[in-house]
């Protein structure tokens, strides 16, 4: 049993509903009580959906458990096919119906009906959100083109030049209530449109059954959210012999990075390397002097895994931040995240305990934090600002304006993005400097709000304590020059000189231990 | 009895469990903690039904049953008593700790009441342990409320002085309202169920009138009745007219003369009848479609029928206690079809076909029905606005009037082009 009092991913068989909803012509029958069609408003509310998922819940009660719960099964299951009449059908039950075993996939596949159904077996007591939409996906593909499997000759990227035609790909793993997913595609379209390659298919996110079937006219994958598509894009590999890309293509150099790779997989010439370094502003804007100040910016991230590690390497390579903290709540990409890490000297946080996390923020004392939701309120608790590159997100994520973070664009976006909320960061150090100068307004409003203010009263509160924790006392000139440190850092200096004093056995903090221990750390 | 028609529905639902309701009760008792024992799909529920998170830490949490513990039950109890000695360590501030059951819970027949009894022992005078079960398979969205109360029931000692019990979750202001109403009407010993704080749980008995807030306690009601309290038969408190007959049953009980009530209440009658003027121009005529969620159907559509004359289409309920509402059936037009329980889709049928201007529904709905071209209002706001009472009758009929309002803004053209 784990004390949970908030979870960055759900159950999975949301991770299903994602896929379902992502498409078209499937409907999903779940055997799952009333309280679960909770899972209806993550997308009407959150991504202000005008369609309800296509969701049919058996909505079992306790009445029904003593009798006959297949029947109500069975019978859901032939409303739903008469009302929407998929294509496809998927099946599946949710936590409480794993307990019952109805099997609700076996007795739909016995009800002779001709479309394809996929029987989802989820296993709620151990898997979370992003395996469920995996599992699904995969398994959906699976269905759709098992029959294809024995008679097809393995795929070879090089046969779009045999056929006399541009090569084409898929694009695999954007889905509803995932990060952007909806511009991205368009991005990473546009980018493949202007180096000659066609799309076949995008999947999940808009595709229908046919489309699945259709997955194989392409050369090869663009797995472009592993969390979703790497399952499907290995099978595909394995029986088909697509192969599938590695590059996850946020960031400049991710992106050039990402063109080259589905260059050399379908060995296409690259024509216009050069070009490709202006596509976006964002070299040129962190080149540019007013980007000096952004140098070493020490940074905090946490999010899934692709958005964690992608934003590490733009933070430090693109944007000549310091990464301070790394980490994610996605187990399956712990292994990445920790060798992403271990390339920064840091330690990757893996964990899915929000708290954990807001300590660690706590600790690395950013200027920067980049995270879900969840660390965008933890953000605003300590006066720090934040900017969101991951799932699980607001409504106010899923912006009305065009705003991809993959491609050139992404990066432009990503620019503005985390360098506002350091500007506005500045604001707040400056505001915080002059706040002496008599033409300065008293009760001039942060635009972090009164948590900010409060949090730096916190903070001076803690430095008029006269001793540290660990008995070491600080003079009056320490002390002056101590509120001289920019407040958001102040917390930072304070422990790294305590600390320096106890190392040095200094019983007494003056100005020049200050000094000392700065120099001493840096 | 009007002649009200009366139908009930299964199948599919689209509607909220009991659990929902821990997102109003944990504000109410900031002194009690809320620890559901069930699965990650419980956990993100009250997530999302909450919210955006603001607090560092809430009141309410998820004891996750995992693989393990659905292998063998003893494991789970020895692991629930793991978890709950993690968080009272924590958070020592906790004074009572209502352990929720939810629907794997229940059905693996995860001995929750046992659980607590022993918790009980071992934390004696620190913390107190109640159980109930929030769980989707028994209860819906605000019956979770009415299994929170019965639960604390049994912690209420026993007094025979006359006391007005107001029960039902108010919000703080509007009980506030209520107490200086009742004070001036000559009602001095009023108490609120649940309380303030879970500790100062009132004293019940055989002189204690009972003055249902809220239409969704039908168990809390029966377990009232058992310890000897008397159950004042009234509408509910939404509306003028609610509120003004609520006033009136209750000052009946206590024997106050009705010219003393109308004498108290009338300025703020005429008051609120001013305010919701506005508010009715829009309403007027209005054809509303309410799908069920909150068992606050009935009493929202007398409201908005009797004093913004809306004509009602359909009135949906999850769970009609007849003799509960009674005196709101009583005040309901003739003909008003009441829909017990919910075929989702078939309901959508009738929405579909029934074209109205407004429709009252979770969530999950609202974007989808809008999407249709069809006015909407989500249910869930009336359990956490300040609605009861005649001086929050407009702001009620408000809740119903903005989004008809908006919609005539935005298809309005009003400025020329210079």
């Amino acid at each position: 049993m784990e004390l949970t009092l908030w979870t960055y991913e759900g159950p999975p068989h949301v991770g299903a509903m994602r896929i379902a909803s992502s498409m078209k012509d499937i409907h999903y029958v779940l055997h799952a009580p009333q309280g679960d069609t909770y899972a209806d408003l993550l997308f009407t509310m959150i991504e202000r959906r005008g369609q309800r998922p296509p969701v049919t819940y058996t909505t079992f009660q306790a009445r029904d458990l003593g009798g006959d719960t297949a029947e109500l099964v069975k019978k859901n299951i032939k409303e739903a096919v008469e009302r929407f009449k998929p294509k496809t059908l998927l099946v599946g039950e949710s936590c409480t119906a794993e307990l019952i075993q109805d099997q609700p996939g076996a007795l739909a596949k016995g009800m002779g009906f001709d479309m394809p159904i996929v029987n989802l077996e989820l296993p709620a007591y151990s898997k979370k959100e992003n395996w469920g939409a995996s599992e699904t996906f995969y398994q959906l593909t699976r269905t759709l083109l098992k029959e294809k499997v024995s008679y097809s000759e393995k795929i070879s990227p090089l046969r779009w030049k045999e056929f006399g035609r541009r090569p084409k790909v898929n694009i695999i793993g954007p889905s509803l209530l995932g990060f952007r997913c909806r511009d991205d595609v368009i991005e990473i379209q546009r980018i493949l449109s202007e180096q000659g390659i066609d799309t076949n298919v995008v999947a999940p996110l808009g595709a229908n059954p046919d489309d699945i079937e259709r997955l194989i006219d392409a050369e090869i994958n663009i797995c472009l959210y592993p969390e979703i598509a790497e399952a499907a894009c290995e099978w595909l590999k394995r029986n088909f012999g697509m192969e599938y890309t590695n590059t996850i293509p946020i960031g400049i150099k991710n992106t050039i990075e990402f063109i080259n790779e589905v260059h050399k997989k379908l060995d296409l010439p690259l024509t216009n390397k050069k070009e490709l370094e202006n596509k976006s502003k964002l070299p040129w804007y962190s080149k540019s002097v007013d980007s000096n100040y952004l140098t070493g910016k020490r940074v905090f991230i946490f999010g899934d895994g692709t958005h964690a590690i992608a934003a590490a390497k733009i933070a430090k390579e693109e944007l000549g931040f310091e990464v301070v903290g790394l980490g994610t709540y996605s187990r399956e990409m712990a292994r990445q995240v920790r060798a992403t890490a271990k390339d920064l000297n840091l330690e990757a946080l893996i964990t899915n305990n929000y708290l954990a996390v807001e300590d660690a923020m706590k600790k690395a004392a950013p200027e920067l934090v980049l995270g879900t939701q969840m660390e965008r309120h933890s953000a605003k608790r300590l006066g720090i600002p934040c900017s969101v590159i991951s799932t699980p997100m607001h409504v106010q994520d899923v912006p009305a304006r065009y705003s991809p973070q993959m491609g050139w664009e992404g990066a432009n976006v990503i620019f503005d993005d985390w360098v506002h909320p350091l500007m506005m960061g500045l604001e707040e150090h400056l505001i915080d400097m002059f706040k002496h100068d008599f033409e300065f307004v008293d009760g001039h409003q942060s635009h972090l709000g009164h948590t900010a203010t409060k949090a730096k009263e916190t903070l001076n509160s803690d430095e008029k304590e006269k001793n540290s924790k660990e008995g070491i006392i600080w003079t009056e000139s320490g002390r002056a020059e101590l509120t001289k440190v920019p407040f958001f850092v102040r917390g930072k200096v304070k422990t790294n000189t305590e600390k320096y004093a106890i190392l040095r056995g200094i019983p007494e903090i003056s100005d020049e231990t200050l000094y000392d221990a700065k120099a001493y750390f840096s | 009895m009007s002649k009200v028609e009366f139908n009930k529905e299964t199948g599919p639902r689209e509607v909220f469990c009991g659990l929902t309701s821990i997102v109003w009760l944990h504000r109410r008792m900031p002194d009690a903690f809320f620890l559901v024992v069930g699965s990650r799909t419980c956990a993100h529920l009250i997530q999302s039904a909450a919210g955006v998170m603001i607090f560092a830490e809430p009141r309410f949490g998820t004891a996750i049953l995992e693989e393990k513990d659905l292998a063998g039950l003893a494991d789970a109890h020895e692991e629930l008593d793991r978890v709950v000695k993690d968080l009272i360590g924590r958070r020592p501030e906790i004074k009572t700790l209502f352990l929720v059951g939810s629907c794997p819970s229940e059905v693996i027949k995860l001995d929750l009441a046992t659980v607590a009894e022993k918790l009980n022992k071992r934390f004696l005078g620190q913390v107190r342990f109640v159980n109930y079960s929030g769980s989707g398979i028994e209860t819906t969205f605000t019956q979770g409320e009415d299994g929170a109360l019965k639960a604390l029931i049994p912690l209420m000692k026993s007094s025979d002085d006359e006391k007005l019990l107001l029960v039902g979750t108010l919000a703080n202001n509007v009980e506030d309202r209520f107490k200086k109403i009742f004070g001036n009407l000559g009602i001095s010993n009023i108490e609120s169920f649940p309380p303030r704080q879970s500790t100062e749980l009132p004293k019940i008995g055989k002189n204690t009138k009972v003055l249902l807030t809220q239409p969704y306690l039908s168990d809390t009601v029966r377990d009232l009745k058992h310890r000897g309290c008397e159950i004042i038969s009234a509408p509910f408190p939404l509306g003028i007219e609610g509120s003004t007959e609520w006033f009136l049953a209750a000052a009946k009980a206590f024997k106050i003369n009705e010219l003393k009530v109308h004498e108290i209440i009338s300025p703020l009658i005429n008051r609120a009848k001013l305010a919701l003027e506005s508010h009715k121009e829009i309403l007027k005529g209005k054809r509303l479609f309410l799908l069920p969620e909150s068992q606050l159907e009935i009493s929202l559509a007398r409201f908005l029928h009797n004093e913004c004359e809306m004509d009602l289409i359909e009135v949906g309920t999850p769970y009609l206690n007849k003799d509960l509402m009674k005196e709101e059936i009583n005040l309901l037009p003739d003909n008003t079809k009441i829909v017990e329980g919910q075929h989702v889709e078939k309901q959508l049928d009738r929405v579909r076909e029934s074209n109205p201007d407004l429709v009252v529904c979770g969530m999950g709905l609202a974007n989808p029905l809008e999407a249709e071209g069809i006015s909407t209002k989500w249910s869930i706001e009336m359990v956490f606005s300040p609605i009861h009472g005649i001086d929050q009758a407009a702001d009620l009929a408000g809740l119903f009037s903005k989004p008809l309002k908006r919609n005539q803004i935005l298809t309005s053209k009003t400025l020329v082009t210079h």
